[in-house]
């Protein structure tokens, strides 16, 4: 059998494969809280808390509404923007002028209170929700067996971020945005509404974290802790990507996922922790992130 | 005037009388139940512990010799500095007599140091390592529910004698999985069997499909899962994405609690094997009570841990009653003295030794198929009972240093 | 971080000055005879968090960098007391001295990468390698993982004073306490600490006036390791247990809302902060997941409503009166 670095080739490119997967989750979740940042400079702690309730209302519009996966897909990222829109016109707005710090705990205290909720009404051991019927089953590649469902997620989150990007990067929208994150006052000057902008921009970043929450719940449990315990890695790879950089952070989320993987062979037990190693890395030589344009 | 104060005497003197038959402190008992309320393993254990605890006090009738028993309840997070930290607080400023329940390890470990430090009585229900009845041991701690030895003993054995010869692990890593992995290893291989290997992952966790591809290329038989709670649901979810079971490999789930079946669904779950304390369905007893529970539960069945917090508040009660007395040395004579027997048909067959571990039968269990269930929470097949002394740890290999050798 | 305007020196008149003398004086004497009144172990537990917020409020309130992995000198010290006490037998004074050294060469450490960075990369930089520590608090074998180190004797004071009687360590946590907030209030108070206050002000400024602004910075975040390390020693020693709570994030994030809610920059702040949050703790863990809610809420509340904190309301009031908190 061929072997690279001491592992069965066969067993590497599975891991790699695998990696790519978690790593489409990173993609869409620092792409929101790049979006987020770059135009309203605000860290969104509350992004995990998104996430989850993106799984939550698929499980709930499932099990109360009879809304299968594919409705689930549009009406998460709905129902998690709109109340978005409403945290970022209500309580978000207000901090703007102030320290980007003052958001970041903001975002972190609407977490624990949205965590509390879900876990004191649905506890905490996880709810099932089933992969569709269309995506089950899955391929045998010879190296592994990889479920369709997966390979779904990954087709999707990239549509989705190459979608976001050429929104961003080609289109006039995009470009009013990019203006707007440059010099909110002359863009407004020019009769653009930003603060709509604004409050839109958060309710789209956020509706990611919900698609991503709806893509996940197939494969992870529903369950209320399940955005906390990715939200400081989705933090580093915004970091590691350099802040509000949108393709820095596609790519920083897809290649760090393939690090991970790998680590896990290598090393499983520093799995959780080789990406902060990169961060610290990436900061100390180049501290405006790897696509970041200076600090 | 002078009935009043003949009323007064003569209240007084019975009163007296009352203290000098029973000496309980403070003329209260209070039962502490400290588990975890909001975290991982708050549906194992949590608010249902709560009510198991406040049922056996209502069936004991709500006094012990005249003293009224009171249930307090609190939080853990299932980290030992908040346990310790409450327990302390509990025996110092509250005159908290006893703390039930106690599920994760870390926790349970601290609030043994601290009841064995100002001698009071704890009553482990959910916590699984086998420490707590060897290098941690106390003569007023009691491990009542289950252990990872009987666990490896109930399950590990059924699954080798099956032809389950080979096994790769997936461990959580911290003490309890690691103590649940080394206590199997010992099983499989004192029946012949093989280890290929094992891999660990971080707690919680919530992607194992690397791990799973790992165990997968092993080629081991038995894939056995030493861990808990999120982690096996999300562990066996993902084999079956995999497609691990079709390739002909099986999992063994070490420790499944039926919460964790329910979470999962019968579609996923069934044909696992596995070792519990308890299981609701097992006969008229245990329905009768636990649809009494369930009727408190919002229709939810209980867990071993739940039937046996009760059994061990129960047991507690009915220790305290005898020995007139509420010093923690004197109930827990009582205790070891005492037959258990109590309504939830938890602890058949049940004795308390030297190391403070409740032996009684244990069951090897089966999930059913989805076609065989008759309804909401009939998930076991009770394969085969397991009498306590083959199922836990003989008392000969205790480390426990209250064990006359 | 910088809205507070705790930094108008004001030149206290004798008799202002006199009064404040009382004011910390009635606090003193609050702090002599509260654990006859209240439960000791509860006050002990506030008294460390205090200090652990007041050496966080050093670098946030002073310097104006929020640091979000203070957890690791907390957590590493309490781990290295408890083995020092547990496995190597030193006395506690001993103990706590090790493991608040060890802390603040931490600090030098992580100090010496992360001020060369500001704001958000900052607080990203340190999180980061508070995350590598808990990395290795998990695997190192000496901390025993989740279980962590439990049973730490308490031991005797210089050999003398028996600290298992709840009333010393009670004294001797206190004493802890108040030497160490007296050290930070003449830091903050020295010319030393005007030089922090004008880089959190003016950065560009500090720089032009010829300062060398890293190596202040470098001085402080050692000094406010070095404490923050000597309060998770003396927690251990407390609890009798050094463990992953402690190393881990939550813990970072718990300090910086004590501080905030307390009051960014003063004196008594982080203290008021600390008790409050340890209250809630204490007598809500009943509810459960309540707690973490009543936490949010705070958190959003203090953010929109209460930037200043409480110490920070009362402040004007206290300072009319002549007394700076």
């Amino acid at each position: 059998m061929m072997t690279l670095f001491g592992i069965p080739a066969a067993a590497l490119f599975g891991q790699l494969l695998l990696g790519l997967i978690n790593g489409a989750f990173y993609a869409v979740l620092s792409l929101g809280l790049a979006l987020i940042f770059g135009l309203l400079n605000i860290i969104n702690f509350s992004h995990g808390a998104q996430y989850m309730v993106g799984a939550f209302v698929a499980w709930l519009g499932l099990t109360y509404l009879g809304a299968n996966y594919w409705v689930a897909l549009i009406l998460a990222p709905l129902v998690v923007a709109a109340v978005g829109v409403v945290l970022e016109r209500t309580m978000l707005s207000r901090l703007y002028k102030l320290d980007h710090l003052y958001g970041l705990l903001l975002t972190f205290g609407l977490a624990l209170i949205i965590e509390g909720v879900f876990r004191n009404l649905y506890g905490i051991s996880g709810i099932p929700y089933a992969v569709p019927k269309e995506l089950a089953g899955g391929w045998n590649l010879g190296f592994m067996y990889l479920p369709i469902y997966r390979a779904w997620v990954v087709i999707a989150s990239l549509v989705l971020c190459v979608g976001t990007w050429l929104l961003i990067e080609k289109t006039k929208l995009g470009a009013y945005l990019r203006a707007a994150t440059e010099n909110p006052a002359l863009v407004q000057a020019m009769g653009i509404n930003v603060p709509i902008m604004i409050t839109l921009t958060y309710g789209f970043g956020v509706a990611l974290a919900a698609f991503a929450g709806v893509l996940a719940a197939p494969i992870y449990s529903v369950n209320p802790l399940m955005g906390s315990n990715l939200i400081i890695v989705v933090f580093a790879v915004v970091v590691i990507g350099g802040m509000g950089s949108i393709m820095g952070s596609i790519v920083t989320g897809f290649m760090l996922g393939l690090l991970e993987g790998l680590t896990k062979v290598i090393y499983p037990e520093a799995a959780s922790t080789v990406i902060f190693m990169v961060m610290v890395v990436v900061l100390l030589i180049k501290p405006a992130g790897l696509f970041g344009k200076g600090a | 005037m002078l009935k009043k104060a003949l009323i007064g005497a003569v209240a007084l003197t019975a009163l007296t009388a009352a203290q000098a038959s029973a000496q309980y402190s403070d003329n209260k008992i209070k039962i502490g139940v400290l588990t975890d309320l909001s975290g991982t393993y708050s549906d194992l254990a949590g608010k249902g512990a709560v009510v198991a605890a406040q049922m056996a006090v209502e069936d004991f009738g709500g006094k012990v010799n005249g003293v009224p028993v009171e249930i307090v309840s609190a939080d853990h997070q299932n980290k030992a500095d908040i346990a310790s930290s409450i327990a302390r607080k509990w025996y110092d400023a509250e005159q908290v007599d006893a703390i039930a329940e106690l599920v994760t390890t870390a926790a349970a470990i601290a609030v043994r140091e601290v009841s064995k430090e100002k001698g009071k009585i704890d009553l482990v229900s959910g916590a699984a390592s086998t420490a707590l009845t060897n290098a941690k041991c106390s003569a007023t701690g009691f491990h009542w529910t289950y252990d990872t030895a009987a666990l490896a003993n109930g399950t590990a054995n059924a699954v080798v004698k099956n032809g389950g010869k080979s096994w790769y692990f997936l461990t959580a890593d911290y003490a309890f999985g690691h103590d649940l992995q080394a206590q199997t290893e010992r099983v499989v291989k004192a029946n012949g069997g093989e280890i290929k290997g094992a891999v660990r992952h971080p707690f919680p966790n919530s992607d194992f499909s690397s791990f799973l591809l790992q165990a997968q290329a092993s080629g081991a038989q038995i894939i056995g899962l030493a861990n808990a709670g999120a982690d096996t649901i999300n562990a066996i979810k993902q084999a079956k994405e995999f497609g691990i079971t079709q390739g002909g490999q099986s999992l063994a789930g070490l420790l499944v609690f039926i919460t964790d079946v329910h979470s999962l669904g019968l579609d996923t779950a069934q044909g696992m094997m596995m070792t519990t304390g308890y299981y609701w369905n097992r006969d008229d007893e245990t329905r009768a009570w636990s649809k009494r529970w369930s009727a408190k539960m919002d229709g939810k069945m209980p867990s071993m841990v739940h039937a046996g917090t009760y059994s061990s508040v129960m047991h507690y009660l009915k220790a305290l009653a005898a020995a007139k007395t509420d010093d923690g040395m004197k109930v827990a004579d009582q205790m070891r003295a005492l037959p258990i027997k109590d309504a939830s048909g938890f602890a058949v067959n049940g004795k308390i030794r030297a190391d403070g571990r409740m032996v009684h039968d244990m069951y090897l269990a089966q999930v059913k198929k989805p076609a065989d269930s008759k309804g909401a929470w009939d998930y076991y097949n009770i394969v085969r009972t397991i009498p306590g002394d083959d199922a836990y740890q003989s008392l000969a290999d205790s480390k426990c240093d209250l064990v006359k050798k | 971080m910088t809205t507070n305007s705790a930094t108008t020196t004001a030149t206290p008149a004798t008799k202002g000055m006199s009064r404040q003398t009382l004011f910390v004086g009635v606090l003193l004497a609050l702090g002599l005879i509260a654990p006859f009144a209240v439960y000791p172990v509860f006050l002990m537990k506030g008294l460390c968090f205090a200090l652990f917020a007041a050496a966080f409020n050093l670098l946030l309130g002073y310097v104006g960098l929020l640091s979000f992995g203070h957890a690791m000198f907390f957590g590493w010290s309490a781990y290295i007391t408890a083995h020092a006490a547990k496995e190597w037998g030193l006395t506690p004074e001993i103990a706590v001295l090790l493991g608040t050294f060890c802390a603040a060469g931490m600090g030098a450490v992580v100090g010496w990468l992360a001020i060369r960075r500001q704001g958000i990369y900052f607080a990203m930089i340190t999180l980061a390698l508070a995350q590598l520590m808990y990395f290795v608090a998990l695997q190192a074998p000496f901390t025993h993982g989740e279980d962590g180190i439990q049973g730490v004797p308490r031991g005797h004071l210089f050999g003398l004073i028996d600290l298992n009687e709840t009333m010393n360590m009670y004294y001797f946590v206190f004493g802890v306490f108040v030497l160490a907030l007296f050290f930070l209030y003449r830091v903050i108070n020295s010319p030393f600490g005007q030089v922090l206050k004008a880089i959190r002000d003016n950065e560009p400024r500090a720089i032009s006036l010829g300062y060398q602004v890293h190596r202040y910075k470098l001085i402080a975040f050692v000094i406010s390791a070095g404490l923050s390390g000597m309060a998770g020693s003396v927690k251990s020693l407390v609890f009798q247990l050094a463990s992953l709570t402690d190393v881990h994030w939550h813990a970072s994030g718990e300090v910086v809302l004590m501080t905030l809610l307390g009051g960014v920059g003063t004196i008594f702040g982080p203290t008021a902060g600390a008790y409050l949050v340890v209250t809630i703790q204490n007598y809500f863990a009943t509810l459960g997941s309540w707690v973490t809610i009543i936490q949010g809420v705070i958190f959003v509340v203090c953010v929109l409503a209460f930037r200043s904190g409480i110490v920070g309301v009362l402040r004007p009031l206290l300072k009319k009166r002549g007394i700076e908190a």
